[in-house]
């Protein structure tokens, strides 16, 4: 691959130096350099899966289990492609069949996951700080697949890598100056968050817009600019990432009506003429097409990343079960954890 | 009962309630206080020397949630008001009846009675009999009364009867299913928050309908500086109102939820540092009359779940005594201020002969060395839980000894 950038053993801390983490809970965990140690570990797998054969038996023998105590879709499927692509028995827990309907605590669900010995466990949860708990109780590596709305930080690590790919189409990998507008509900995203914690700390010009009722209080605080006008907002910026507006949320007092939304921030053809020329659109799904971003906007051909964005969840994915699992796997250089380096 | 022995104290720093600590000894005869000052031991005394040490009233903790003997014996204190939040509420006169007669004879419980049935803030239980059946106060608990008009009502009843309302300053409304204060660590860490502005909303509501009612209104937390300020005017204006604190709330801000620890997982919730600063210079001007345990002991059932899931309470019976001491050592308060603070007005306001050291009181009195250093323990706490977000702090200040009644309870 001409595009692939020089082999990261040159760029980081030899072996475990370039992940001391036991878990992935969060962005805000992650120095720069780690999260730029992610993103170029998952190229090799961007390469993989534009293979016919995607396959490798790096993670043989081990078990993952995606314990998704809310419904999701794409996620789960995606860490379910990934531990498959790696070699792994993969294992998935739908809330709606464990014994969580049963009164059992998140606790006791964690100590059973972890003495059937799983390798990796990948949970979502609806409560925010929920797979930090779980991660202090398991031995093994916690992948955290969004909790509440708190964290969702393989999302970020893919919106990132989307990101670097267009860049470098355009003759750049640097995050610093591009300018970032996040729309929508802002409040209640857990995508938000951690993105915004990454394209930060990466050194990203970020904006977010929402309505007030769906802005969180004190966002300023996390270095980005916020906006209740979607039109200002997405002036000259580079990149347009929309969120979903969240259904269940849509009456009440938060937003009059979808097509009220849609009028003030819904992503028009006519709106991302404001953003730069050049601009790219960005969308974690699943889509209300017609609400938050019109079909003819998410469907360009040129400016839409969000098929890209699900390709790059895959790659991710397997960067980051491949990472977290090297020192069970005893790769050459992974040592175990000492105390002081757990996350 | 058999008859016991008078009781007298001697060689202590005696804190009465009123005026600086002095010098003194006191006496006291069956189940009260017969002299304080320059007494001395007769034949057949018991005889206590309180060796220089501070000798208070007991501690009288204005609203706690669970009846922990030995926790309020650890901390200095013989009676506490009960908040009508039990499993069932107390909203029955036999409820109430049975609470205070629970923890006799050695620790007294003052109930506080359900403001509405089941506390759903709709209809009035039988504020009248549970009066008689020992009830001292009437409380909506942790709840918030959202239809004015009953409110004003039950406010109404209550000023008839005599009995201060207890209330809890968050507008439900604003504060919904809010686990946190507005702010960047709540934003940070995706927490449901509520603007600090609920709580002022709520005790401006409240302010004015007990100033129609002429009712006698305590606010049991007031915890930011809008709504202190309006405590503050209307104590000026005359309004009967009294409020309260816990320590928790001058001790730690918002911060202190980082990690998602549930031990600090609070009703109403941290505030920002700027709150808590508001919240000293209330305790230092007298705003604040009271400053109470909230004692709410929760095991890991309630406590080790995600932050949002998690009840709201602290263990706080054993920390009440030494993080009030604290404030004197900062210089917020003295300890005359600070033997108000713990009994001298939760006696006044629950309307019950304690709280000071004076000849025809209950005698129940605390032995206290005020520089005792110890550190706080979650794993060995007396309380039935160690829910504590004072978790291996540091604290000075221990009751060495406590009488109820005249009765020893430990020595």
């Amino acid at each position: 691959m001409s595009d692939t950038p020089p082999s990261s053993s040159t760029r980081y801390p030899a072996g475990g130096l370039a992940f001391p983490h036991k878990d992935l809970t969060g962005i805000s965990d992650l120095p720069p350099w780690q999260i730029l140690y992610l993103l170029d570990e998952a190229e090799q797998w961007v390469a993989l899966n534009r293979q016919p054969t995607k396959h490798v038996d790096a993670l043989a023998g081990l078990t993952i289990i995606n314990a998704f105590f809310e419904n999701s879709t794409r996620t789960l499927l995606s860490f379910e492609i990934a531990g498959k692509r790696l070699g792994a028995d993969v294992v998935n827990m739908h809330a709606a069949q464990s014994s969580v309907k049963k009164g059992e605590t998140l606790i006791d669900t964690a100590t059973t996951l972890n003495a059937m010995r799983a390798d990796a466990i990948v949970i979502r949860h609806a409560s925010s700080g929920a797979v930090r708990l779980i991660a202090d109780k398991v031995d093994c590596p916690v992948l955290n697949a969004g909790d509440g709305r708190h964290e969702h930080p393989t999302q970020a690590l893919l919106d990132a890598l989307t990101m670097r790919q267009w860049m470098r189409s355009r003759g750049s990998e640097e995050f610093t100056g591009l300018k970032v507008a996040i729309c929508g509900d802002i409040l209640h995203s857990r995508v938000a968050r951690s993105n915004v914690l990454l394209l930060t700390a990466l050194g990203a010009d970020v904006r977010v817009c929402a309505p007030p009722a769906l802005m969180p209080v004190a966002i300023e605080q996390m270095r980005v600019s916020a906006f209740t006008n979607f039109d200002e907002a997405i002036d000259g910026v580079d990149v347009v990432m929309m969120l979903r507006l969240q259904n269940e949320r849509m009456s009440g007092p938060f937003i009059p009506s979808a097509r009220e939304y849609r009028h003030l921030y819904g992503l028009t053809q006519t709106r991302l003429k404001r953003a730069a020329p050049h601009a790219l659109v960005m969308h974690p799904g699943p889509m209300n097409r017609g609400v938050e971003i019109d079909s003819d906007v998410a469907d360009h051909v040129e400016r839409s990343a969000i098929t890209t964005q699900v390709e790059m969840g895959v790659a991710i994915r397997m960067a980051c079960l491949d990472v977290l699992t090297r020192r069970a796997r005893g790769v050459d250089g992974w040592e175990p954890l000492n105390g002081e380096m757990t996350s | 009962m058999r008859p016991i022995a008078p009781l007298t104290i001697t060689g202590g720093k005696l804190l009465t309630g009123s005026g600086e600590p002095a010098a003194g000894a006191i006496r006291c005869e069956g189940d009260l206080i017969t002299a304080v000052g320059d007494v001395a031991a007769q034949d057949g005394d018991r005889k206590v020397d309180a060796k220089g040490k501070i000798v208070m009233p007991g501690i009288i903790d204005l609203g706690v949630f669970e009846i922990d003997k030995p926790a309020f014996h650890f901390g200095g204190v013989t009676r506490a008001a009960l908040m009508p939040d039990q499993p069932p509420p107390l909203d029955y006169p036999a409820r109430v009846r049975f609470a205070a007669s629970y923890g006799k004879p050695d620790f007294w419980v003052h109930p506080i009675a359900a403001a509405t049935r089941g506390l759903e803030g709709s209809e009035l239980p039988e504020l009248g009999l549970m009066k008689d059946a020992g009830a001292k106060a009437v409380s909506s608990g942790r709840k918030w009364i959202a239809d004015s008009g009953v409110m004003l009502r039950v406010l109404q009843y209550a000023a008839m009867l005599g009995l201060p309302f207890i209330s809890h300053a968050e507008d439900a409304g604003i504060a919904g299913g809010a686990v946190a204060t507005d702010g960047e660590t709540a934003t940070r860490l995706g927490l449901a928050s509520a603007p600090a502005q609920a709580e002022a909303l709520a005790v401006m509501r409240d302010v004015t309908l007990a100033e129609m009612a002429g009712a006698h209104l305590h606010i049991r937390q007031v915890t930011t500086a809008a709504a202190l300020d309006i405590v503050r005017k209307a104590k000026d204006r005359g309004v009967r109102v009294t409020c309260g604190v816990t320590p928790a709330h001058f001790m730690l801000s918002d911060i202190a939820v980082n990690g998602f620890l549930t031990f600090a997982r609070l009703s109403p919730p941290l505030r920002a540092e700027s709150d808590r600063q508001a919240v000293l210079a209330a305790l230092s001007d007298g705003t604040i009359d009271v400053v109470a345990s909230g004692h709410d002991p929760r095991g890991a059932e309630d406590k080790r779940l995600p932050f949002a899931d998690a009840a709201p309470g602290m263990a706080g019976a054993e920390t009440l005594l030494p993080l009030t001491l604290q404030l004197v050592r900062d210089g917020v308060i003295d300890m005359t201020r600070m033997t108000q603070l713990l009994c001298v007005n939760p006696a006044k306001i629950l309307g019950v002969p304690a709280g000071r050291l004076e000849a025809g009181l209950e005698a129940d009195i605390a032995i206290v060395d005020p520089d005792r250093p110890w550190i706080v323990d979650s794993d060995r706490m007396e309380a039935q839980a160690g829910n504590t977000p004072f978790d291996k702090q540091p604290v000075q200040g221990r009751a060495l000894g406590l009488y109820k009644g005249g009765m020893d309870v430990k020595v």
